[in-house]
């Protein structure tokens, strides 16, 4: 009675679960002592012709502010934190630099906010691939990520 | 048995003429929402490679966003918004007609724009057009695009535009704007109520 209860339990944790792991696609945080990169995810290409973004959320646990002070990725020749802003309705990208990370504090990238844009592809970024991305800071030194590929109209990490 | 053809006759006329004023008082109504509107021109090419013209759009509302191909988060973004709002109109989006004029086409070949808004839905037209046409374009639908300079960016310059979607009714005129980032469901809202 008991084992055939134990058994049926198994067989359905082992239905539940490739479903469970299927479903959760936002990749897990990625931390160095206190600095912890989030949810990152790129978005699909056409082609290698022109740009593509990733974004994701860095969140400085630690006491002391951080600079993220470069990118690099096999995928993309060329990897820049981007800013977007909207004055009167209209959009317009700008460099943003040195993205500062003060202490306590989270920064989003996001659309229509802050991406990292992708250029100079290498490959094709295909949705359901996947690809390493080292984010460099002044204090926590290099963060490796592993980026997920969403479609080309994803608007968040868990689309 | 004559008398029942005369009634049948009657209703029919009848009918006919609800029909028509109903139709009269829809154009009416349309109209009357945009006496302060303005009616857009333009001639641009699609991306099937024919020379089209508001007149083309005409009798359909159209959905119309400006953009380039080398934009890699408002554009997609807002393109996706519009494949949504397309799939969830079912039928009614026969009535729709999305737009995507390209401010940047010295990149934005008729072959990049096709390759372009196919990934996104097959109900979007992509339009592009010489310097001036494009110009021409956007500044009847009183919108506004500038080519920057950006070292940091493909090619060494960007283009800011307008990321608002207009509305133009079947008569060619504008109706209103969704600003960047409203959600499918209020656009999909607004258009059930005019369509
Ligand atoms: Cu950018």
């Amino acid at each position: 009675m008991t084992y055939s209860l134990f058994r049926s339990l198994i067989v359905a944790m082992s239905l539940f679960m490739p479903l469970v792991s299927a479903s959760y696609a936002v990749a897990e945080p990625v931390r160095k002592d206190a600095m912890v990169v989030e949810a990152p995810w790129a978005r699909a290409s056409i082609g290698t012709s022109r740009p593509s973004a990733a974004y994701l959320t860095i969140h400085n646990e630690g006491t002391s502010g951080d600079v993220l002070i470069g990118i690099q990725t096999s995928v993309a020749g060329k990897a820049d934190v981007h800013t977007m802003t909207m004055t009167d309705g209209v959009a317009r990208m700008g460099v943003a630099g040195a993205v500062e990370i003060p202490a306590g504090n989270k920064v989003e990238l996001k659309p229509g906010g802050m991406h990292i844009m992708l250029m100079k592809l290498a490959q094709p970024l295909e949705k359901g691939k996947s690809f390493s991305m080292t984010l460099r800071f002044e204090k926590a030194g290099n963060i490796t990520l592993t980026v997920p590929v969403l479609g080309i109209g994803a608007t968040g990490p868990g689309e | 048995m004559k008398t029942v053809r005369y009634i049948l006759w009657g209703l029919a006329l009848l009918a006919l003429v609800i029909a028509a004023g109903h139709q009269l008082s829809h154009f009416l109504g349309t109209d009357a929402e945009n006496v302060d509107g303005f009616q857009p021109a333009f001639t641009l090419v699609n991306h099937q490679g024919d020379t089209v013209s508001e007149a083309t759009y005409r009798g359909n509302w159209a959905l119309v966003f400006f953009g380039f191909t080398n934009c890699p988060d408002i554009c997609p973004t807002t393109l996706a918004e519009l494949a949504e709002v397309m799939d969830r109109l079912s039928a009614e989006s026969k009535e729709v007609t999305p737009l995507f004029i390209s401010v940047d086409p010295a990149r934005d070949s008729i072959e990049a724009l096709t390759e372009y808004v196919s990934a996104f839905h097959p109900s979007i037209v992509g339009l592009t057009g010489s310097d001036k046409q494009i110009s021409n374009a956007v500044s009847s639908f009183k919108a506004y695009f500038e080519r920057e300079a950006q070292d940091s960016a493909p090619d060494g310059y960007t283009m800011a535009h307008t990321s608002s979607i207009y509305l133009m009714s079947p008569a060619g005129y504008f109706v209103r704007t969704f600003k960047y980032g409203t959600p499918p469901e209020d656009i999909l809202e607004d258009l059930r109520g005019r369509i």
